[in-house]
């Protein structure tokens, strides 16, 4: 015990005026937002937070621009740190020397699992908690909750299920775009016909093609299978899995729909193939995140040349988003914690970051038309009002199997994707590999 | 007794009269000097190994003995034993052919005007990170010609033996009555001199049409011994229309070859489309015909190579190790080589030797001790091969390429989270390599009591 207090003094004096001198130079440029209802009346002023995310670049301005609000409301000091792409290495070190921030935001789910079992966390207030269920649809809350405690306020969200075209082919090719996934094969071979690739596949390393089946698995086998298989509940030999890679394999087998070379081509080559100045097919499919990639590597303006439409419904499946997010979590419960995090559950924080672009909020109370544009409003309105809402599966599962360059599970799509006809030696190479991992 | 610390001249005098006192203070003085290097190659280097060792019997959390259960998985698992497999064959191919590019370069280039700069070529990729250089490769070898440099050769190369197709890549409408064989497009049914035969065509862009093409018209009045129809794209823009019907807005296709075919395989007449589609094939007798468009008018440019692909990866990702390191090799011999005395040489070219004899009998064996330090730092540098392998292979031939040191980095940190697992594979990467440092550090040690 002893020697955890002193390394708490030894390590926490001089990370915080490092972290107070960067906050100090963030607040500057903050401007006179008026104090938000959430917090209102309460004041902190003197007491000094920490909190950790994945943010850096744009999105850390854009989120220290959120914690703006809450220091200008309540007087407090929050200071924000960077953990990049390791988080879950550093936050894990960080309580493990007994010094973690007040708040994390993380995305992943096993991780928020991981710690609250740990007991590094510490649950929802029942304040923090009224304001969530004020805001947040059951599938978030549950999504936050571990053995039915509440430790996550989901700040972020993000939309998986977008499939996203360039409007002037389909305009040349005649295509509409589709509602369920019979009509979908239809318009990729409508565009097929008119001289372009109807869609570009890219298997990168493996991950988009685990985005591929997890929206075909929820709609053909619903969010109760989705769930057992996500929790290796059941095996991956289930009927249910062949029925989805079947799906899948309708369109991936089918050499006139889908532009040839898939297998080594990248997620950031696909979307130059459709939005590119020399297009080669018509259609791509990632989340809300590929809108990033059109403005940055294309000439092709989102909402004009580059539209999306909802991953489509696959017999008769109501609306439904594979999704993903980010969660902020407690370390500490006191005054000064709580009331930040009522602050992140609020409609309010979320607004501030919304209106900056590049950001949706699983928050249902956030005015859609803080939106800045009719895309960013249109994918959050599928996200707030999707009947079910899933977490992408491939980041619910351990590392090993849905995470790992060269092998799992972004290994055996790849080679599925390679042979779409082999469905049963592709279920047991999954249930393989799912076997091992989850040992 | 204080003063004598203060000189080393003093210490070593007291050292050669033997007293209790002196001697204990050598050696006190002794771990005094070496204790920084002492603490330092154990901090770095032994307690690494050792914990290492240790956490290799351990599960993946760390919490759970489990004995040599790691290293039965590295041996049993079909992953790691690719990782071996790539390991030895990088390990026979890459410090071979290093050395040997790099002899021949040291050899040739010792002989040369301009030596300088071409050494300085063939060195320069020493000075590129190894990152960078898989970077290089990984985009000079893309499969889309458009991208990668090798194959833009390639499809290049084989572009300039054949034609360029008027309209690469199209399609028959399908269920209109046109079947394609091997490339051609033919009509599905035989037609009497006299009749016409439709080509309704898809799969080309409406960017693709030529700008004289006109509007579709339907096939002109066949006289005797004529057959004529017409080749059109059967799309219009932004939809609409009937399949396989000439509608309004469907253009036809200019600059096309049309066949008539006999029973026999032979063509009897040809023709060329004009501006609306239409084309007439004359001089027929009566009987039946195959109408044939020949695949040359559809034939789709070369496409390239997939360097990248499961079965060439390796051989790109250990050229490009060749590709840095041939350098280092041809530097290291050549100064070796500069350090020889040339009059064995001269001597033996007096006595009648041939180039070829004075290379093999004189400069080789002379060389030797040279090419063994050169060759057994790469071999240990390969075993250790990390980053091209890490950096070069798309997704699909990851595991088609992986090495002991990837894999090792993959199952502790890239995803895996097994460093129980990562340990062993760590061991089993130290064990190899040992040899050939206790190799190298034994000829040091040979050469400095020489």
């Amino acid at each position: 015990m002893s020697r955890r207090h002193t390394a708490i003094r030894r390590l926490g004096i001089p990370a915080a005026l490092v972290t107070a001198a960067l906050a100090l130079a963030a607040c500057s440029g903050g401007g006179g937002t008026p104090a938000p209802s959430s917090i209102k009346g309460v004041d902190l002023s003197g007491q000094t937070l920490e909190i950790s995310a994945d943010w850096s670049g744009s999105e850390q301005k854009d989120f220290e621009k959120v914690l703006d609000g809450f220091e200008q409301a309540t007087g407090a000091k929050v200071n924000y740190t960077s953990l990049g792409n390791n988080i879950a290495t550093v936050l894990g070190t960080k309580v493990e020397g007994g010094n973690p921030p007040n708040i994390a935001v993380i995305p992943q789910p096993g991780l928020l699992k991981q710690l609250a079992q740990e007991g590094a966390l510490k649950p929802l207030s029942s304040d923090v908690l009224s304001t969530v269920k004020e805001n947040y649809s059951q599938d978030w809350i549950d999504l936050g909750s571990v053995d039915g405690t509440p430790y996550g306020v989901w700040f972020k969200g993000s939309n998986k299920s977008t499939v996203w075209y360039n409007a002037d082919i389909y305009d040349e090719a005649g295509a509409t775009v589709p509602k369920t996934w019979d009509d979908f094969l239809k318009q990729l071979q409508l565009v097929s016909d008119a001289g372009y690739a109807g869609i570009s596949i890219g298997a990168d390393v493996g991950w988009p093609l685990t985005d591929w089946f997890e929206n075909v698995y929820l709609r053909t086998a619903g969010p109760e299978m989705y769930d057992k298989l996500s929790n290796h509940e059941i095996p991956w030999t289930d009927p249910s899995v062949t029925t989805a890679l079947q799906t899948l394999g309708q369109l991936w087998g089918n050499s006139t729909l889908v532009e040839p070379g898939s297998a080594q081509r990248t997620f950031p080559e696909t979307v130059t193939e459709v939005f590119g100045d020399d297009p080669k097919a018509g259609t791509v499919f990632e989340g809300d995140f590929l809108a990033t990639n059109i403005s940055q590597d294309t000439s092709a303006k989102v909402g004009e040349t580059a539209k999306f439409y909802d991953f489509p419904s696959i017999n008769g499946s109501g609306p439904t988003v594979v999704g993903g997010g980010n969660a902020a979590v407690a370390f500490k419960d006191d005054k000064a914690t709580m009331a930040l995090m009522k602050y992140l559950a609020s409609p309010e924080a979320g607004e501030i970051w919304v209106k900056l672009g590049g950001f949706t909020s699983p928050n249902k109370n956030v005015d859609l038309s803080s939106y800045p544009d009719d895309t960013s409003r249109q994918i959050a309105q599928a996200l707030v009002g999707a009947q079910t809402f899933r977490f992408d599966m491939s980041d619910l599962a351990p590392a090993a199997f849905g995470g790992t360059e060269g092998s799992g599970e972004w290994q055996v799509m790849i080679e599925f994707l390679n042979n779409p006809t082999d469905v049963e030696g592709t279920q047991q190479k999954l249930e393989q590999a799912a076997a091992a991992a989850w040992k | 007794m204080t003063a004598s610390l203060a000189s080393p001249a003093v210490v070593g005098a007291d050292a050669r009269r033997p007293r209790r006192g002196g001697r204990n203070r050598t050696i006190v003085l002794a771990i005094v000097f070496l204790a920084p290097a002492i603490v330092l190659l154990g901090a770095l280097v032994v307690y690494p190994i050792l914990y290492t060792l240790w956490r290799s019997f351990y599960s993946a959390s760390g919490g759970e003995f489990v004995g040599v259960d790691n290293y039965v998985t590295m041996f049993t698992d079909p992953d790691t034993f690719t990782a071996i497999r790539n390991n030895f064959i990088w390990v026979i191919v890459a410090p071979i052919a290093c050395t040997a590019l790099g002899l021949v370069f040291a050899v040739l280039l010792d002989r040369i005007r301009w030596a300088t700069a071409f050494k300085l070529i063939i060195f320069m990729p020493m000075a590129i990170s190894m990152l960078a250089a898989g970077v290089i490769f990984r985009t000079v070898f893309q499969e889309n010609p458009q991208v990668g440099v090798a194959n833009a050769i390639v499809v290049a190369v084989r572009d300039a033996f054949t034609d360029t197709a008027a309209f690469p890549g199209a399609r028959e409408r399908p269920d209109a009555g046109v079947v394609a064989r091997d490339g051609a497009l033919s009509g599905a049914e035989p037609v009497m001199a006299g009749g016409s035969q439709g080509f309704p065509l898809i799969g080309i862009r409406q960017s693709e049409i030529p700008e004289t093409a006109k509007q579709a018209a339907e096939p002109p009045h066949a006289r005797a011994g004529e057959i004529t129809g017409t080749v059109w794209l059967d799309l219009v823009r932004g939809g609409g229309g009937t399949n396989g019907h000439i509608d309004p807005g469907k253009k036809g296709l200019p600059g096309l070859t049309v066949q008539a075919v006999d029973s026999s395989g032979a063509v009897v007449a040809s023709a060329t489309t004009a501006d609306d589609g239409t084309y007439r094939l004359t001089g027929l007798d009566g009987g039946r015909y195959t109408v044939t468009m020949p695949a040359s008018n559809f034939t789709q440019g070369a496409s390239g190579i997939p360097w990248l692909g499961p079965s060439l990866i390796n051989v790109v990702v250990i050229s490009s190790y060749i590709w840095i390191w041939a350098g280092f090799a041809m530097i290291m011999i050549a100064s070796g080589l500069s350090a020889l005395d040339r009059s064995l040489q001269e001597a033996a070219r007096v006595d009648g030797a041939t180039e070829w004899q004075v290379f093999r009998r004189i400069t080789a064996p002379l060389l030797m001790p040279v090419l063994v330090v050169v060759f057994v730092t790469l071999i240990i540098n390969v075993l250790k091969i990390f980053d091209l392998v890490y950096v070069i292979p798309p997704g699909e031939s990851k595991p088609a390429a992986n090495v002991i040191a990837v894999e090792m980095w993959n199952v502790s940190f890239g995803g895996g989270n097994n460093q129980g697992l990562g340990s062993a594979l760590a061991i089993l990467l130290l064990v190899l390599v040992l040899p050939s440092m206790i190799l190298n550090v034994r000829r040091f040690r040979r050469e400095r009591e020489r």
